[in-house]
């Protein structure tokens, strides 16, 4: 059977079964288990509306239990085995992890792009977000520094294979440095240290336009009279942006920025097609996956490394969440 | 607000010509990638894709006729012209491979062993040797070749390497992926934004807090459940997961929405005698349109441009490989060196987000505040 024709019938089975399972237990809970008739409708009616939000819960919160609660318990207890599975080691996958040079280059590049690309992509958003704002085809410009968003992180390795080719004939970078009478080419993802930024640049070539839209309408939402205040009391231009503008939408760029760097931790991508994680541009998720089908024991202590780097963030984002809803 | 007194600063043609440039750099990289698709693969080695609309210097290998020589004096001599026919400028030509632009047009190049090339600019060529010709002699000729440009790289890409395959795989992966995970939310984050149960605000904490959970921690566990339940590495076992992995934003980004709905619409449809069910299918559903829409593109760009979790959940045979996976892991080996096919094939792997991109951008920039901005 080609695939294509089991996804438009998975699509088929997949859409009907929701519908039908929501249907079906709602019609089942009202008609059948507390019916608003025999001798006590009311409570039948509060009974069936104790449950109904579980019914309507179950699906999402099965499928969310299984597929993210669950690998955060049993990839730890998977990463205390050894390589095969069948021992058990405790940390040693982490000490002897921690000890090789491998993982602390991937560390160390790590710590590199979690500080670089929020960074930089936050400054370059926040700065078109800030340049286009009065002009006329600020919206064409806007569109067109999105576009990156729209494109795979191996989209953009090739596109930017294209830049920095070790060929004067189709790297633009070798050929600048042609036109500036250098003589050999240079491969530039190959210069040690600084091959990591190159790497980097491409995710905020993408992440740029996710911080321009978002600063974007944040800066649409200050109240006029702060700005036009400050203008009649003779701020210029960078002042009102610097100190009127920014600190008041500080928490946006706050909330940009750690969106940002939860993504950082998350690409593999544009390490694994541009170098392999060769040149000591290894980063922690290339590094796991490089493991992942050799060594899972090693691949889930990456991964639960990864994990706690991110858990300060999770829990700063569940306080959020919880002080908004009072 | 141009009419605030200073706004119209005297910055305006920085801040215009700023823009421009930062455009350009954002925009340069995809250009040059589309350009080099539709090139001729020598062209592509021969010069920059900036300098594509100009004729490119190339350089050519022509073997004489040893037939035609005949005898003058002590010499063999074959004459005729390099270009059979057509026309061109012989730029520079010579007489090995090591260096085959040594002279200039109209120059007699010596060649070893007492042999001579002479090569006019209109392509005539005299060669002269002392001895025997045996085979027919190589001369090497640079020439002006006009732009070519061409969808061969696309023809040679899609039917002869298997990349019409690895796009219906992609749209395989993705159609399903998108869908199913919606419907599910949707559910969800009603009940989560309009039913009043215990412990509703913990479930709504864990989502927020999921939400970040790096996708790495799912991998081994997952593939190992699906090994033991006989899933395996299917096209089943990755839209599963691709449902469990977007659910968090799907959840999250619904409720959002949902909470803002006016709720004088939902309790007078209840007082009514609507059901929940009913209020959800006829009131709820239809007008959180925008933002079914939003999660709807967010999670189709991010399934369509996935390589990790199709690089786990699928299987490893070539008939399986959705796009990234065919150009991450076959194309940058096999043909790593061929920037036509390169580029073609990530050409038509970005061509359809492209396209959702720029026609549903309203819907998508909508998600995105949705997300983050309070």
């Amino acid at each position: 059977m080609s695939p294509l024709l089991q996804g438009v019938i998975t699509v088929i089975v997949g859409v009907g079964g929701c519908v039908g399972y929501f249907f079906l237990s709602n019609l089942i809970l009202d008609k059948v288990i507390f019916p608003p008739k025999a001798d006590n409708p009311g409570r039948n009616i509060n009974r069936a509306n104790l449950v109904r939000p579980w019914l309507f819960l179950f699906p999402a919160m099965a499928a969310l239990g299984l597929y993210l609660v669950y690998p955060v318990v049993g990839s730890f207890w998977r990463s205390l085995f050894n390589r095969s599975g069948d021992e058990f080691i405790g940390f040693g996958n982490y000490t002897t992890m921690f000890a090789d040079p491998g993982f602390q280059t991937a560390f160390g590049n790590n710590l590199l792009w979690v500080l670089f690309v929020p960074a930089a992509s936050t400054f370059f958003g926040l700065l078109v977000a800030q340049l286009t704002d009065r002009l006329s085809w600020g919206n064409i410009a806007k569109s067109l520094i999105f576009m990156p968003m729209a494109i795979s992180f191996v989209g953009a390795s090739l596109i930017w294979k294209f830049v920095y080719a070790n060929n004067a004939d189709i790297g633009l970078i070798n050929a600048i440095r042609d036109f500036f009478g250098a003589e050999e080419p240079l491969d530039v993802l190959q210069v040690r240290f600084w091959n990591n930024f190159f790497l980097m640049f491409i995710l905020v070539w993408i992440q740029t336009g996710f911080a321009m839209v978002i600063l974007s309408a944040a800066l649409r939402g200050i109240p006029e009279e702060t700005i036009e205040a400050a203008i009649i009391d003779g701020a210029n231009p960078f002042q009102v942006f610097f100190k009127i503008k920014v600190p008041q939408i500080m928490g946006t760029i706050v909330v940009v920025w750690t969106t940002i760097t939860i993504l950082v931790l998350k690409v593999f991508d544009i390490v694994y097609t541009m170098t392999g994680g060769n040149f000591g541009t290894d980063i922690l998720p290339s590094y796991m996956m490089s493991y992942m089908f050799r060594d899972d024991g090693r691949a889930t202590a990456v991964a639960f490394v990864i994990m706690i780097v991110v858990l300060p963030v999770m829990i700063w984002n569940i306080r959020q969440a919880r002080a908004e809803m009072k | 607000m141009d009419n605030i007194a200073g706004t119209k600063s005297s910055l305006s043609w920085a801040v215009n010509l700023s823009v421009i440039f930062l455009v350009v750099l954002w925009l340069v990289p995809t250009l040059g990638l589309l350009v080099s698709s539709f090139r001729d693969r020598d062209q592509i080695s021969a010069s920059g894709w900036w300098l594509s609309p100009f004729a490119v210097e190339q350089n050519f290998q022509a073997s004489l006729p040893a037939g035609e020589a005949r005898r003058d004096g002590d010499f063999f001599v074959i004459e005729g012209n390099l270009f059979s026919g057509g026309e061109g400028e012989i730029l520079r030509f010579g007489g090995t491979r090591s260096n085959p632009t040594a002279f200039a047009p109209g120059e007699t190049g010596d060649l070893r062993r007492d042999r001579s090339l002479t090569v006019e600019a209109n392509g005539d060529f005299i060669y002269r040797t002392p001895s025997e010709i045996s085979r027919d002699p190589n001369v090497y000729y640079a020439t002006a070749t006009p732009p070519d440009f061409s969808l061969d790289n696309y023809q040679t890409i899609l039917f002869s390497n298997n990349m019409d395959v690895a796009f219906i795989n992609t749209l395989t992966v993705t159609i399903p992926a998108t869908i199913i995970p919606i419907l599910i939310a949707a559910f969800a984050a009603y009940a989560l934004a309009w039913m009043d149960f215990a412990g509703r605000g913990f479930l709504i904490a864990m989502v927020v807090g999921l939400l970040v959970v790096p996708l790495q921690l799912a991998l081994v566990p997952l593939l190992q459940l699906h090994n033991k339940v006989g899933i395996g590495q299917s096209f089943l076992g990755i839209w599963m997961a691709h449902t469990g992995f977007g659910l968090p934003l799907a959840i999250y980004l619904l409720r959002n929405y949902m909470v803002g709905l006016p709720r004088d619409i939902i309790e007078s449809a209840k007082v009514d005698g609507a059901t929940d069910f009913q209020v959800f299918t006829k009131i709820v559903l239809p007008l959180s349109f925008p933002a079914l829409a939003s999660f709807a593109i967010f999670q189709f760009l991010w399934t369509w441009n996935d390589l990790l979790v199709a690089k786990v959940f699928l299987p490893s045979n070539s008939e399986s490989w959705v796009m990234t996976v065919k150009i991450a892991d076959d194309l940058l080996g096999s043909r790593g060196g061929d920037w036509g096919i390169l580029a073609s094939a990530a050409f038509i792997s970005i061509a359809v987000p492209l396209i959702v991109f720029f026609t549903m951008q309203r819907y998508l920039v909508r998600g995105l505040l949705a997300g983050s901005v309070k």
